[in-house]
C-alpha cells in the first residue's frame, strides 16, 4: 500500500464511522427522546395519543385511590391543572401524598394519563428539578422547613 | 478539638500546595535541581496532611461528635459502626474530602515511584498534579468545609440516607475516585510533556501504567455501583443510562481507548498528538462528571450529594482545565513531531480503529447526556433521554468493535495481513457461529437477533485466546513444548486476553438479560404460591422484625424447583427509625450465572404482600466479567516491562523525538 492508500484508507473508515455515529444520533435525537412536561403543559400541547413523554407534578393530596390488584390511581398537579394518573404496578418506596414526583407513560384518548413508571427519588427532601422549578415559576414554591 | 486540627491541616496542605505548583515547575524552566526536587518531598507531607486531615473527620463520625456539622446531619448514634465509617464520604463535604485525599495520593506515589522519570519531567508533572489538588482544596476550604461546628450540641445525628447504608457506600465511591482522579495523572503527564513540548516512547511508558491502574480502578467502581444499584433500588435494572451513570462511563470508555493508543505510542512511537489529547480529554470526562453529579444540573436517580450553588464554581475548575489545557495543546501540539501513517492492516491499524470507535461512541454518549441541558437551556423545552437513545446510538457502534477485538492480537505490527489472520480465527469463528445457530435451536423464545449476538459473545471469549494458543504453536508443537511457551509468555499477553475474555462474559450477560429476562407481579396471601420460568415461589409467611437502626415487615419466600424447595429468600420493607423513611430491601437467589430477584410492593392491609418477581438469566456474568476486565489489568499492570517505578529507557530513547525550541 502506498502512503496515498493508507491515508485514503483512513479517510474512508473515519468518514464511515462518523457518518454512521452522526445518522444514529441525529436519527435517535429525532425519534428515542420524550418530552418532559407538567400537567398544564401537558394539556395545552397536543400530544399525540402514542406519544411517549415524562409527566411530572406533586401527588395531590387524597386523590390516591386503589382499585383491583396493584391498579391505583392518582391525581398529578402543579397546582393549576391537574392530570389523573394511571398506574399498574408497584409504586416507589417514597411514593406518597404531596410528594413531587415523574412519571413516564402515554396520555390516552380519555384524557388519563397511562404511566409504566413512577419514580420518587430515595430522598425524603428530594424533589425532581423540573418539579421545583416548575413551582418555582408559579411562584408557589416553599422553601424546605418554612 | 480534632477536628480543628484536620481543618488546619487541610490549610496548611494549601500552602504546600502552592509552593508545589510553581517552584517545580520554574525550576524545570531556568534548570535548578533543587527547586524541581522540592516536590519529591512536597507531595507525600501533602498527602500525609490530606490522610490526617480525612482521619479526623472519620474520628468526628465514628464518634457521632454531633457538635460537627457534617457528622450531624449524615450519622446517628444507633447506626452500625462500618456505616458511621462509610457515612464520613456519603455526604458531599465528606466525599470532596476523599476525592483531595486520593488526589494527594497519586501525586505522592509519582513522587515515590517516579525515581527513573527524568527530573524536568516528574517536576512539572507534580506541578500540574498540585494545579488540580490546590484548585480543589480551595473549593473545599471556600464552599464546602466539612469541619463546621454547630452553635449548640445536637442530642443526635439525622442519620444518613438508609439507602446509603450498605457495604456498597463502602467499597463504591472510593474506587470511583481512585478511577476518576487516577486519570489526573495521565492528564499531568500530558500538561507536563506540552509544557516541555516534547514527548517519546519514554513518556508513553511512564503513562501506561498509570493509566492501567487508574482504569482498573473505575472499572471495579463502575461495576460496584451497578451491582449496589441493582439490588438497592429494587427495580431490578443494572444500568439505566442515567446521567450520573454515563458520567462515570465516559470516562471510562476514553480512558479505555487511552490505554490502546498509548500502547501503539510506546511500541511504534505514533499516534502523539493524539494520545496526549485523549490524556486530556479522559481527565476532562472526569472533572464534568464530578461536576454533573454534585451541582444536581441533571435529574438522576443516583445523586445523593449535590449542591446547585457550589456548582458555579465546580464549574469554573471544569472551564479552567479544560480550557488551559485544551489552549495550551493548540499552541504545542504542533512541536510535536507527527508519526507516520500506518497500514490499516496492522496491529496499531486495529488500536486506532479502537481508538476511532471508542472515542466516537463517547461522543454519543456525552450527546446524549447533555442535549436535554442544552436544549432546555436554548429552547426551554424539557426532554428526557433515556434507554431507547443510547441504544440506538451506543449498541450499534459497539458492534464493529467488539467483533473486531479478536482480530487486534493476532495481527503483526507494521504489516498485518488479514487473510492469514482470519484463517487462525477461522475455526474461532466457526465455534462461535455454531454457537449462534444452536442457540436459535435450542433457547425457547431466542430471536435471530439474540443467538447471533449470544454467537459474538462466544467469538470474544474464545477469540481472546486465539492469540495464547497462537503463540504456544499448539496443536503442531507437543504439549509440553506448548506449555513451556506459554508460560513463557509475557503478562500483558495473559492480562489483555483475560480482560477481552471479561468483555466477551459482559455481553453474553446483558444479551442473555435483555433477550430473555420474565417478570411478574403478584399479589400473594401466606401459602399461595407464584410461578416464574419454572421456578415456583411460595409465600410462607410474614412477620415484623426489629433491626439495630430500623423496624422491618419480612416475608419468608420459598423458592421451589420440581416442588422441591432449593432456596428461601426474605425480601423486606424496612422503616428507619431516624427520619422515618421506607425503603425496600430486595433479595436474590443466584443459580449457577442467573438469578431470581425479588422486590416487596406496597403493604395490603390484609395480611397480603405484593410481591415482584424476576427471573435474571445469566445476570451475573456481567459483573463477573468486570472483575475479569479487573484481573486482566491487573496482571497487565504486574508485567515487569510496565512497573509504576519505569525501568530506564532502553536505546530506543536514543530515537526521541524533540522539538525545536
Amino acid at each position: 500500500m502506498t502512503r496515498k492508500q493508507k491515508r485514503l484508507s483512513w479517510i474512508g473508515v473515519l468518514g464511515l464511522v462518523l457518518t454512521i455515529a452522526v445518522g444514529l444520533t441525529l436519527y435517535a435525537l429525532s425519534s428515542r427522546i420524550s418530552f418532559s412536561l407538567d400537567p398544564s403543559e401537558l394539556l395545552a400541547k397536543n400530544v399525540q395519543p402514542d406519544e411517549r413523554v415524562r409527566l411530572f407534578g406533586l401527588v395531590k393530596e387524597g386523590s390516591v385511590a386503589r382499585g383491583e390488584g396493584l391498579n391505583v390511581r392518582f391525581d398529578l398537579t402543579d397546582t393549576a391543572n391537574t392530570v389523573t394518573v394511571a398506574f399498574n404496578n408497584i409504586l416507589p418506596d417514597l411514593f406518597r401524598e404531596g410528594q413531587g414526583i415523574i412519571t413516564e407513560g402515554v396520555l390516552r384518548e380519555d384524557g388519563v394519563f397511562e404511566a409504566d413508571t413512577v419514580l420518587a427519588k430515595h430522598d425524603e427532601n428530594y424533589m425532581p428539578k423540573e418539579v421545583a422549578q416548575s413551582l418555582k415559576e408559579k411562584g408557589l414554591w416553599q422553601e424546605a422547613g418554612k | 478539638m480534632t477536628v480543628e486540627l484536620g481543618h488546619y491541616a487541610l490549610v496548611l496542605a494549601l500552602a504546600l500546595t502552592i509552593v508545589q505548583s510553581i517552584a517545580p515547575i520554574w525550576g524545570a524552566r531556568v534548570n535548578d535541581e533543587r527547586m524541581m526536587a522540592s516536590a519529591t518531598y512536597i507531595a507525600p507531607t501533602v498527602f500525609l496532611l490530606l490522610l490526617f486531615s480525612f482521619v479526623t473527620l472519620v474520628m468526628a463520625h465514628v464518634g457521632s461528635d454531633f457538635s460537627v456539622k457534617n457528622v450531624w446531619a449524615n450519622s446517628h448514634s444507633q447506626m452500625p459502626f462500618i456505616f458511621k465509617i462509610s457515612g464520613t464520604w456519603g455526604n458531599h463535604e465528606g466525599s470532596m474530602l476523599l476525592w483531595l485525599l486520593i488526589l494527594g495520593l497519586f501525586a505522592a506515589l509519582v513522587a515515590v515511584f517516579g525515581r527513573n522519570l527524568p527530573p524536568t519531567l516528574k517536576a512539572n508533572v507534580l506541578g500540574v498534579q498540585a494545579w488540580i489538588l490546590g484548585s480543589f482544596l480551595v473549593f473545599v476550604l471556600l464552599t464546602s468545609n466539612p469541619f463546621e461546628r454547630l452553635g449548640s450540641v445536637p442530642f443526635e445525628g439525622r442519620n444518613l440516607n438508609p439507602i446509603l447504608q450498605d457495604v456498597g457506600l463502602a467499597i463504591h465511591p472510593p474506587l470511583l475516585y481512585l478511577g476518576y482522579v487516577g486519570f489526573s495523572i495521565a492528564f499531568s503527564f500530558a500538561v507536563a510533556a506540552l509544557i516541555e513540548g516534547r514527548i517519546d516512547a519514554a513518556w508513553a511508558r511512564w503513562v501506561r501504567p498509570w493509566t492501567l491502574l487508574a482504569w482498573i480502578f473505575l472499572t471495579a467502581g463502575i461495576s460496584v455501583g451497578s451491582y449496589w444499584a441493582y439490588y438497592e433500588l429494587g427495580w431490578g435494572g443494572w444500568w439505566f443510562w442515567d446521567p450520573v451513570e454515563n458520567s462515570s462511563f465516559m470516562p471510562w470508555l476514553a480512558g479505555t481507548a487511552l490505554l490502546h493508543s498509548a500502547l501503539v505510542m510506546e511500541k511504534r512511537s505514533a499516534l502523539k498528538i493524539w494520545t496526549v489529547l485523549l490524556a486530556i480529554m479522559t481527565f476532562s470526562l472526569s472533572l464534568l462528571g464530578a461536576f454533573l453529579v454534585r451541582s444536581g444540573v441533571l435529574t438522576s436517580v443516583h445523586t445523593f450529594a449535590s449542591d446547585p450553588e457550589r456548582g458555579v464554581f465546580l464549574l469554573l475548575i471544569l472551564v479552567m482545565f479544560i480550557g488551559g489545557s485544551l489552549t495550551l495543546f493548540a499552541l504545542r501540539a504542533g512541536q510535536l513531531q507527527a508519526g507516520g501513517i500506518f497500514a490499516p492492516i496492522s496491529r496499531e491499524g486495529a488500536l486506532v480503529f479502537n481508538n476511532l470507535i471508542l472515542s466516537t461512541a463517547t461522543a454519543t454518549v456525552l450527546v446524549g447526556t447533555m442535549y436535554p441541558l442544552l436544549l432546555e437551556a436554548v429552547t426551554g423545552n424539557k426532554i428526557s433521554v433515556g434507554g431507547p437513545f443510547f441504544n440506538l446510538t451506543f449498541g450499534p457502534l459497539m458492534i464493529p468493535l467488539l467483533i473486531a477485538i479478536p482480530f487486534g492480537p493476532v495481527l503483526a505490527w507494521k504489516r498485518g495481513d488479514i487473510y492469514a489472520a482470519s484463517q487462525r480465527l477461522f475455526a474461532v469463528f466457526g465455534i462461535a457461529l455454531l454457537t449462534a445457530i444452536f442457540s436459535y435451536a435450542l433457547l425457547y423464545d431466542a430471536t435471530i437477533l439474540s443467538a447471533l449476538g449470544i454467537g459474538l459473545a462466544a467469538w470474544l471469549m474464545i477469540g481472546s485466546f486465539a492469540e495464547i494458543q497462537l503463540r504456544s504453536g499448539f496443536p503442531k508443537n507437543n504439549l509440553k513444548v506448548a506449555w513451556r511457551r506459554v508460560t513463557g509468555l509475557p503478562r500483558t499477553v495473559w492480562g489483555t486476553a483475560i480482560a477481552h475474555f471479561g468483555v466477551g462474559m459482559t455481553v453474553l450477560g446483558i444479551i442473555f438479560v435483555s433477550s430473555f429476562e420474565t417478570d411478574s407481579v403478584k399479589i400473594l396471601k401466606p401459602g399461595e404460591t407464584a410461578e416464574l420460568s419454572g421456578y415456583t415461589m411460595r409465600l410462607d409467611s410474614i412477620e415484623p422484625r426489629i433491626g439495630k437502626n430500623y423496624k422491618e415487615t419480612v416475608a419468608h419466600v420459598s423458592v421451589m424447583v420440581d416442588g422441591k424447595v432449593v432456596d428461601v429468600l426474605d425480601p423486606s420493607k424496612r422503616i428507619y427509625n431516624a427520619r422515618q423513611q421506607p425503603t425496600s430491601e430486595s433479595a436474590r437467589s443466584t443459580f449457577v450465572f442467573s438469578q431470581i430477584y425479588l422486590a416487596l410492593g406496597e403493604l395490603k392491609g390484609d395480611n397480603s404482600v405484593i410481591l415482584r418477581i424476576w427471573w435474571k438469566p445469566m445476570i451475573t456474568l456481567i459483573w463477573l466479567g468486570t472483575i475479569a476486565m479487573f484481573v486482566g489489568g491487573a496482571i497487565s499492570l504486574s508485567d515487569r516491562r510496565l512497573r509504576v517505578g519505569a525501568p530506564k529507557p532502553s536505546a530506543k530513547r536514543a530515537g526521541a523525538v524533540h522539538a525545536k525550541v
